[in-house]
């Protein structure tokens, strides 16, 4: 058998030692309270109680339940947020950063068209330093219209200056929500923060999970206390034009601070599950003490995933598992300290990079092995577009490529597009 | 009507910005802050103002200024009108801020009247400038929904065959008042004054107001950079540029109707539209004469005057 967590202490990577994240491990030391929610009521309920100033939204499927709970929280008295109705997601994306501009605590949601419409405006909000944060209910992108889950919407946004995480579950999109705008807020990031969700696996699954108390919440997260602001008592100009002798400098200065972020997600992950006994980190791993091949994903697969993996460890077979949590800023160091011991590993991708030579995962992945000593075989995985399910038959197949490619030393292709039609 | 000497000497709008000599948005810019009440915070979208006054580490500034982007500087006034009110409601501060966006015609009849829209519609409480100089300039001088009939810009240049930009300038006026908005104005630097006086009802209505500003550019209406006031008065004595206020959905003329100059004295003065004054092009004149006028007589209609 297999051992449990607890024996692998890389940087960032928690051992994964529960039934999912759902269950304590360990020493809560706060009141939790057992509820169920769907992911999309789970994000909309951790934005609540993070008491947020000011939410400017846009309703697209399948992100809309969130604004409509919001809604019902202000129709009912239960915050006083300032809800804008706003009139696109590029307005959406603009208040946002006006508002943090001006100093308040802001969260937004979007999915799919609409985070392509706020493409050009996130990386103002990244550039103008604004510590928004937004739930992104992962769906796939036009042509042909679908409504479903992937990951194209968020790849497509992977290089806007960023952190963004990844939840497998509606417990993992509540706590995340609730550790992002700890994660932006802080002095030393002043970042935005994207909190992905996988569309209707996630979004619209009721599960059963545990919040904390509203004071639990105000405790870990006090108010926002912004290092400038828009306000007439300090007579400053933001966003002006930057010509080639400043802008790279400020360029590298945000470079800098979504690399440095990465200490921060650290801190508050443990301080949370300090809090309530559910540890985060940059990713979790499954098994990966003596695992000689592994399969990484993000999001819901990854339950699926790992309960594959449980199974062929219950039969012998030397696997493990990856969850990423964290995809920007990548954590290349502390994931090649995971799976250094493996002879291959399967990298699930849900979106096509199009033209590229590997889904953006895989790249990243295979860009961050580049002039290390580490050699394992890479295989990448394109599944799941526009909501094609991912069953644990599908999963098996990836496990048995990637032992096999793990005992022969040998690829035969490097990039899979699992069940479609051809 | 407020007179010159009770103007303000206080300068929030400072000078060393980089703006072409002459320039009327600029213009626009001092004497708009000429009308601040109080604490005020400008956001400014993308176009020559915004790339000329904040050259990074310089600012021509004395208040808190945003540019974000070039489409969206309503929804961005409009979150920071929110969270003002939201971190008031929690007592994290304290008093009124004026808010002004500010954007060119490009930002404002083409690309962000959209955002212009929804800020509107939602009824926030921020004044919106359109400084109008007729062309995107910032980009080298491309017609936009605000280019008169007949000018010439890169993107409508005078040939052979066609002379100028086809269609003429959206009736902004008219699109901001029919949001049921309380306060709508256009106005003109060459009657500053007035100009000064649209800004602070503007500023004092309680909700969206909009002040629609002709502002002329020497660099694309090919001006002498002297005539940039001269001009300014003439577009509105020309019945060109007609400026009035929608108080209520009610239309009310700024100046007593008189009669109005020869539009061709006004184009004389700018190469942008010297093509009109040849011989080929003398239906394109008479049609552009018919349009101004026709177009004059609606607004005095609405305002409910007649032609003197
Ligand atoms: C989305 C987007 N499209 C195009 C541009 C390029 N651009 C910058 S300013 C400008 C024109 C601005 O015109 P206007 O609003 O009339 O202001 P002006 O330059 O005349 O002051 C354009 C096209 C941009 N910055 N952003
Ligand atoms: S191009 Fe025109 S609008 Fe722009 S700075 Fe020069 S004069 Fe002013
Ligand atoms: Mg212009």
């Amino acid at each position: 058998m297999y051992r449990r967590g607890g024996v692998f202490t890389g940087e960032g990577v928690i051992p994964y030692t529960g039934e999912g994240s759902t269950v304590t491990a360990g020493s809560a030391v706060c009141t939790q309270i057992g509820c169920a929610y769907t992911g999309n009521e789970a994000v909309a309920y951790a934005a609540k109680q993070c008491n947020v100033d000011v939410v400017a939204a846009y309703p697209i499927t399948p992100q809309t339940i969130i604004v409509e709970r919001f809604s019902d929280y202000v129709a009912n008295g239960e915050v006083d947020t300032k809800f804008m109705y706003v009139e696109s997601e590029h307005s959406a994306m603009s208040a946002c950063v006006g508002a943090s501009l001006a100093g308040a605590r802001v969260f937004t949601s979007t999915a799919s068209q609409g985070l392509a419409l706020m493409h050009e405006v996130m990386y103002l909000a990244s550039g103008l330093r604004t510590p928004i944060v937004m739930g992104v209910v992962n769906r796939a992108l036009s042509a042909p219209i679908n409504i479903h889950g992937d990951h194209s919407d968020m790849m497509g946004s992977r290089d806007c200056g960023w952190i963004q995480l990844f939840a497998e579950n509606a417990q993992e999109a509540y706590d995340l929500t609730i550790q992002a705008f700890k994660i932006a807020e802080d002095p030393a990031v002043q970042l935005p923060v994207a909190v992905n969700l996988d569309g209707y696996t996630v979004s619209h699954a009721t599960e059963n999970m545990k919040s904390l108390t509203d004071e639990d919440v105000a405790r870990f997260l006090p108010p926002r206390k912004p290092i400038f602001k828009v306000d007439p008592s300090t007579p400053i100009s933001v966003g002006g034009m930057a010509l080639p002798e400043y802008y790279y400098e400020i360029k590298r200065q945000q470079e800098e601070a979504l690399r440095q972020s990465r200490h921060v997600v650290k801190r508050v992950g443990k301080e949370y599950g300090d809090l309530t006994g559910r540890r985060y980190g940059f990713m979790e791993a499954y098994a990966m003490e003596d695992a000689q091949a592994a399969v990484i994903s993000l999001g819901s697969t990854c339950g699926t995933v790992r309960s594959v993996a449980k199974r062929l460890r219950a039969k012998g077979k030397k696997v493990g598992a990856i969850k990423l949590w964290m995809y920007r800023p990548f954590p290349a160091e502390e994931l090649i300290s995971a799976i250094k011991g493996l002879k291959a590993l399967a990298v699930m991708d849900r979106a096509i990079s199009f033209g590229a030579p590997y889904g953006a995962l895989c790249s990243d992945i295979s860009s961050s092995l580049q002039n290390t000593e580490v050699k394992l075989k890479v295989l990448n995985m394109i599944y799941g577009l526009g909501g094609r399910d991912i069953p644990p038959a599908t999963v098996e197949r990836v496990y048995r490529d990637v032992l096999q490619a793990a005992r022969t030393g040998k690829v035969e292709e490097r990039v899979m597009f699992l069940d479609v039609r051809e | 009507m407020v007179a010159p000497k009770d103007l303000p000497l206080q300068e929030l709008y400072a000078p060393g910005h980089r703006l072409c000599a002459g320039c009327g948005p600029s213009i626009s810019v001092r004497m708009a802050l000429k009308a601040a009440r109080g604490p005020t915070v400008v956001v400014n979208s993308t176009g020559c103002v915004e790339v000329s006054t904040t050259i990074f580490p310089y600012t021509a500034w004395r208040i808190p200024w945003v540019h974000a982007l070039f489409e969206n500087t309503p929804a961005v006034a409009s979150g920071l009108e929110y969270a003002y009110e939201a971190l008031e409601k929690r007592g994290a501060r304290k008093g009124k801020v004026d808010i002004i966006a500010l954007g060119g015609d490009g930002g404002t009849f083409d690309i962000g009247i959209q955002a212009l829209s929804g800020m509107l519609e939602r009824g926030h409480d921020i004044v919106y400038i359109c400084y109008d100089n007729e062309a995107y300039m910032n980009t080298g001088i491309q017609r936009s929904g605000a280019t008169p009939r007949g000018a010439a810009t890169t993107t409508s240049p005078a040939g052979k065959v066609i002379p100028g930009k086809r269609g003429g300038k959206k009736d902004l006026a008219a699109i901001c008042a029919g949001h049921g908005i309380k306060y709508t104005a256009t106005a003109s630097i060459g009657f500053f004054t007035d100009y000064i006086d649209k800004v602070r009802k503007a500023i004092e209505v309680d909700g969206p107001a909009v002040v629609h500003v002709l502002a002329p550019c020497p660099l694309g209406w090919r001006s002498s950079p002297a005539d940039t006031i001269k001009l300014a008065k003439m577009a509105v004595q020309t019945g060109i540029f007609p400026i009035y206020e929608v108080v209520d959905g009610k239309y009310r003329m700024s100046l007593k109707p008189g009669k109005l100059l020869p539009v061709e004295e006004y184009f004389k003065l700018q190469g942008r539209f010297s093509h009109l004054l040849r011989p080929e092009f003398k239906e394109e004149l008479e049609e552009i004469n018919r349009e101004i006028e026709g177009n004059y007589r609606r607004i005095l209609g609405l305002a409910g005057e007649q032609v003197a």
